[in-house]
């Protein structure tokens, strides 16, 4: 029995508690856990259930040390998991005390009695908490003899995730990050005793079976693949692969592909969504292998999305373009050329084509800032246009000016920009035109996060009560699609409550990419931020698009936010670039739309393209018939994508493994990353602009993208009441309130279409991922049991162009309005039916 | 120094004319090589001629020279290489860096690699001094067959692991031969 010290000169500040651990005095704030306070102090007690960001558990009962409490010894060693620090805690773990030691001990012989030590075979070895934790606090010698318990393995509960319940410690960080931080409650505890596993409803079927040992083998193997019930089916599930302490939950992508002493680790950013998580990415011999979640408490903390995991063997696809090639003048073919060849042949036909009637710029969504930046300055520099747009989706003029006033002026973190922390705090998140689960995932956990902790009201307005509503505890307000303007200029009279939340401190509204489909919303939006004082965060899809406003790849913006009409900031510009003053056209460019359109009417002659499938334009025909009209085209590409048949040029690109630079993500705030892959001579956008640029007599300094980003930041953002004249165009409603509200009105036999993308689709950097692809959600067509009446188990939706025919799916939508994925297989809505958001669609009884 | 001394010196010479001598024929009469002497690796089978490489790196590991290249991969009900889930994929020594010392052979769990009596580990260049896993893995003996097919010695690897020596008995494998010494035998 230990005595406590009897004097301290330790003071304790106002919600801190002292108490002794190991002998030392430590002042703890109430309600910590004793294992971090041990923690603080160096001494690290061995846990697996335990994990900073889940309820505690206390379900390994590795972590145990001796408590005294009052001068009393409790009767048997505490878990320190689970129990929190009090004023004048004796505490004696491992390090002092032979009884926790021998405790410790003891738990870890036991749970590696039915322990298959299946090291050697196993991919966690090598980085394996039980490995470590029982070569530290384990005994040396096992007394068990007996047969261990088996089961047959491995069991794939989803088919990117595979289980080994024989590996299993039954600590339930799986089930808890599931249920807790995801919310897809999927995946549990089954069984009792020696039996107790970890399984799924489908996994729940074979129990049986599964329960004996290997002369079942086969049968439950059969029978598992038959059997009924939900997989695994979460767009987190590559989570619990990497916080289960064992091997027994691991990633049939990543399955015996390398060890941990063979993997480089690089600390990288997530290209796929505008949430900008922290990521490790992992290569071996210049080969990427696997992409863990990095911790970020800022952003990601420390979970990431499946697509963020597991989508980048794009990058090493077999058709990824590799060398530079031209078409061939008399052949009409794409043949293989030098860079030199190929520049030159570039840059002679974009000075033609400038020369002419003028070359349009379409970077795509998914560039870095510094490429964004390239592309901005190669535009105006060497390009002489403003005709530059990165938006490769569904766009309008509006919407122009909602990012110009609204998203360009907003000073990100530091400008007191909303952040992921103020998701967790806000008294209200109202997501409007946002599926954030889909759209931007880290956004949803966070979400939900909050909903659950701090009782964020979160308020969608959409038309069906998603999973992401469901899972954030939301409320929907549903509307028609293209009726979202009018809902929210409706707010103060349908929902008062949400008014009145929206007045309040903190409160925050989320705005999708898909505003920019209904008309007026844009406005509304601002209106509504101007009238209640909430804060707006715009939350596009693609991870560049927040950069690409910052570095002006917009026909009204240049770097920094500066309004193109405002001649100073023009100066400005120029004299920063060092290039004529009065070059920079004072009038703005065209939109994508706009260039198409020109190209169409000879209006435009060429075409410069970076990362743009034209089956997300909001018109696919008119731009394959804009390409095809197009005099000259150059594809900045990593993989033949639906330009590259068009293409005059086509210049290889580095994907973001094999490059350095920023993301600016959703908040704004900047998420640098350094090349991971060096020396595979890959060259980012960026430098390849600077070189073209070079060709044309044009200087950009952005050869690498440190270059580039100084370059950007010595121009600054730009000064003074920057945006009023477009924030005055916003709030000056081209759009009356009310009748912009109006979506147009299905007749018979018609419907309202309202679609977004599922993050796990055809997406052109999810291929070559099939045990991905293998957890998409299934593609169907929902409606409302009224508008699903007499239609049958299929439904045709169908427009003048082509149509789409999926299983229906009564859903609680308005009544006649049709959701479809917006591109899924066999649901790719602008390629079949060049219709989006809010358009009028045909519906009928389809066949299948 | 005496007068005698250079007769004496031409003794020594005359003397070691009709002693035993010491010199092995070297390469005429082959390359003799201790019983047990530590050579080239070898990559061995089970009876059946399954791989007992499991690909689990153990041995790329342990070996300080960093000579070893391994990548496992999955054995499925097709393509089966070795019992149990993994086999090892890509397997290369590379012998320009290799000491010989044997880490590797005492770290591998499943007995897969040893080492045999070959040691005539010259070239001229380095690319041929890169075996792979084709040059390593051991001769097919009598009763065994060329990977990959299913399990023949029992359902699952534990009774491969288990019950190895009777099943090679089984397999008919020649008495007095191990699955994992035939080169040292043919050698001596
Ligand atoms: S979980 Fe850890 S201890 Fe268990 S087999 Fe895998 S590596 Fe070995
Ligand atoms: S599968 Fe892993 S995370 Fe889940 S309970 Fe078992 S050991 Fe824990
Ligand atoms: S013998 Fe030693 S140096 Fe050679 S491969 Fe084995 S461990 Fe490496
Ligand atoms: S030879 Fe042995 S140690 Fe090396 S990978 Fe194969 S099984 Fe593992
Ligand atoms: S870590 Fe404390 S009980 Fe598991």
């Amino acid at each position: 029995m230990t005595v406590a010290p009897e004097k301290s000169d330790v003071d304790v500040p106002e919600g801190y508690v002292k108490l002794t651990i190991d002998g030392e005095e430590v002042v703890a704030p109430k309600g910590e856990l004793l294992i971090r306070t041990a923690e603080r102090l160096g001494t690290v007690i061995p846990r697996f259930c335990d994990h900073p960001l889940l309820d505690p558990a206390g379900a390994c009962r590795q972590c145990l040390v001796e408590v005294e409490m009052n001068g009393r010894p409790m009767p048997k060693p505490q878990a320190s998991c689970t129990m929190t620090v009090a004023d004048g805690m004796v505490v004696k773990t491992q390090v002092t005390s032979e009884v926790a030691d021998k405790a410790q001990q003891g738990v870890m012989e036991l749970l590696l009695i039915n322990h298959p030590l299946d090291c050697p075979i196993c991919d966690k070895g090598g980085e394996c908490p039980l490995q470590n934790q029982a070569m530290a606090h384990g005994r040396t010698d096992s007394r068990f003899v007996d047969k261990k318990r088996t089961f047959p393995k491995p069991l794939p509960i989803s088919s990117q995730v595979l289980l080994d319940r024989e590996r299993c410690v039954l600590c339930q960080r799986c089930t808890r990050f599931s249920d807790q931080i995801a919310g897809d409650p999927f995946i549990d505890l089954l069984e009792r005793g020696a039996h107790q596993q970890i399984g799924t409803a489908e996994t729940a079927d074979v129990l049986d079976a599964a329960s004996h040992t290997s002369e079942s083998d086969s049968a439950s193997a059969g029978k598992s693949a038959s059997a009924g019930g939900q997989p695994f089916q979460s767009y987190f599930s590559g989570n619990t692969i990497q916080i289960c302490p064992v091997g027994a939950l691991t990633s049939a992508q990543y399955r015996f592909r390398s060890r941990p002493f063979d993997l480089v680790s690089t600390p990288s950013v997530c290209e796929h969504c505008s949430s900008g998580c922290a990521e490790r990415t992992d290569f071996r011999r210049g080969k990427v292998m696997r992409k863990l979640a990095g911790d970020d408490p800022e952003v990601n903390e420390e979970w990431i999305c499946d697509k963020g995991r597991f989508a980048f063997r794009y990058a090493t696809a077999e058709q990824r373009i590799r060398r530079p090639q031209v078409r061939n003048a008399e052949t009409g073919e794409l043949e293989e050329a030098s860079w030199t060849e190929a520049l030159r042949a570039a840059a002679d036909g974009l000075a033609k084509a400038r020369d002419g009637k003028g070359v349009g710029v379409l970077p795509g969504g998914r560039v870095t800032l510094e490429d964004a930046y390239a592309y901005s300055k190669f535009a105006r520099v060497a390009l002489r246009t403003h005709d530059v747009d990165h938006r490769a989706r569904a766009h309008s003029a509006e919407e122009l000016d909602f990012l110009a006033s609204r998203v360009a002026a907003d000073g990100g973190p530091a400008g007191g920009g909303v952040t992921f922390a103020d998701l967790e705090k806000a008294p209200i998140a109202l997501c409007v035109a946002l599926e954030p689960e889909e759209e931007a995932p880290a956004v949803f956990l966070r979400l939900r996060k909050g909903a659950r902790a701090n009782d964020v009201k979160v308020v969608h307005i959409g038309q069906w009560a998603s999973p992401a509503v469901e899972k954030t505890f939301g409320e929907l307000l549903a509307c028609a699609p293209g009726g979202e303007a009018g809902a929210v200029d409706g707010i103060a009279q349908h929902a008062p409550d949400v008014d009145e939340a929206l007045r309040s401190e903190g409160a925050v509204v989320l705005v999708g990419e898909r505003a920019a489909e209904v008309p007026g919303l844009p406005t509304a939006l601002h209106r509504l931020a101007e009238r209640t004082g909430a804060r707006l965060a715009w939350i596009p899809r693609r991870a560049g698009e927040r950069g690409a406003v910052e570095a002006g790849t917009l026909p009204t913006l240049l770097p920094g936010g500066r309004p193109v009409t405002d001649a100073d900031a023009r100066s400005e510009v120029e004299r920063h670039w060092g290039i004529e003053p009065g070059t920079l056209p004072a009038e703005p460019g065209r939109d994508v739309t706009g260039m198409l359109n020109a190209i169409v009417t000879r209006d435009l002659d060429g075409l410069l393209v970076g990362g743009v499938d034209l089956d997300d334009l909001p018109d696919p025909a008119l731009a394959r018939k804009a390409f095809d009209a197009a005099g000259f085209v150059v594809s900045l590409e990593l993989l033949p994508s639906t330009v590259t048949p068009y293409a005059d040029v086509v210049l290889p690109i580095a994907p973001v493994d094999e490059k350095s630079g920023t993301f600016v993500n959703w908040e704004g705030r900047r998420r640098p990353f350094t090349v991971t892959l060096d020396g595979t001579g890959a060259l980012a956008d960026s430098r390849v602009l600077d070189t073209l640029g070079v060709e044309m007599d044009a200087d950009l300094f952005t050869q690498t993208a440190d270059a580039a980003r100084g370059d950007l930041d010595r121009l600054g953002a730009h000064e003074g009441t920057a945006p009023k004249g477009t924030s005055v165009a916003l709030s000056a409603t081209k759009v009356p309130p009310g009748a912009s509200a109006e979506p147009p009105a299905p007749g018979d036999g018609q419907a309202l279409l309202a679609t977004w993308r599922q993050l796990i689709d055809d997406g052109s950097l999810q291929i070559d991922e099939p045990a991905l692809a293998g957890t998409a959600r299934r593609v169907v067509a929902r409606m409302s049991r009224a508008t699903a009446d007499g239609l049958g188990d299929h439904v045709t939706v169908s427009t003048d162009r082509g149509s789409v025919t999926l299983p229906v799916e009564v859903t609680d939508l308005p009544d006649g309005v049709v959701w479809l994925p917006g591109n899924s297989p066999g649901s790719k809505l602008r390629a079949t039916l060049g219709a989006g958001h809010g358009a009028v669609v045909d519906i009928a009884g389809g066949d299948r | 120094m005496g007068i005698f001394d250079p007769v004496k010196g031409f003794g020594v010479t005359f003397g070691m004319m009709f002693k035993k001598v010491a010199t092995e024929e070297y390469p005429e009469i082959g390359a003799p090589a201790a019983p047990r002497y530590h050579g080239r690796h070898q990559l061995n089978r089970h009876p059946d001629g399954l791989e007992k490489c499991v690909g689990c790196e153990l041995c790329a590991w342990a070996c300080p020279a960093d000579a070893i290249f391994v990548e496992g991969g999955d054995n499925t009900e097709e393509a089966r290489y070795s019992p149990g889930e993994r086999y090892g994929a890509d397997y290369q020594i590379n012998y320009l860096r290799c000491i010989g010392c044997g880490l590797c052979v005492e770290a591998c769990p499943t007995r897969s690699l040893t080492m045999i009596n070959f040691y005539e580990l010259a070239d001229d260049n380095r690319q041929d001094l890169i075996w792979t896993k084709e040059d390593l893995l051991a001769p097919l003996l009598p009763g065994m067959e060329q990977p990959p097919h299913p399990m023949r010695l029992g359902d699952d690897e534990q009774d491969y692991y288990v019950n190895g020596p009777e099943l090679a008995r089984g397999r008919g494998v020649p008495e007095q031969e191990t699955v994992e010494t035939d080169t040292e035998e043919a050698v001596r």
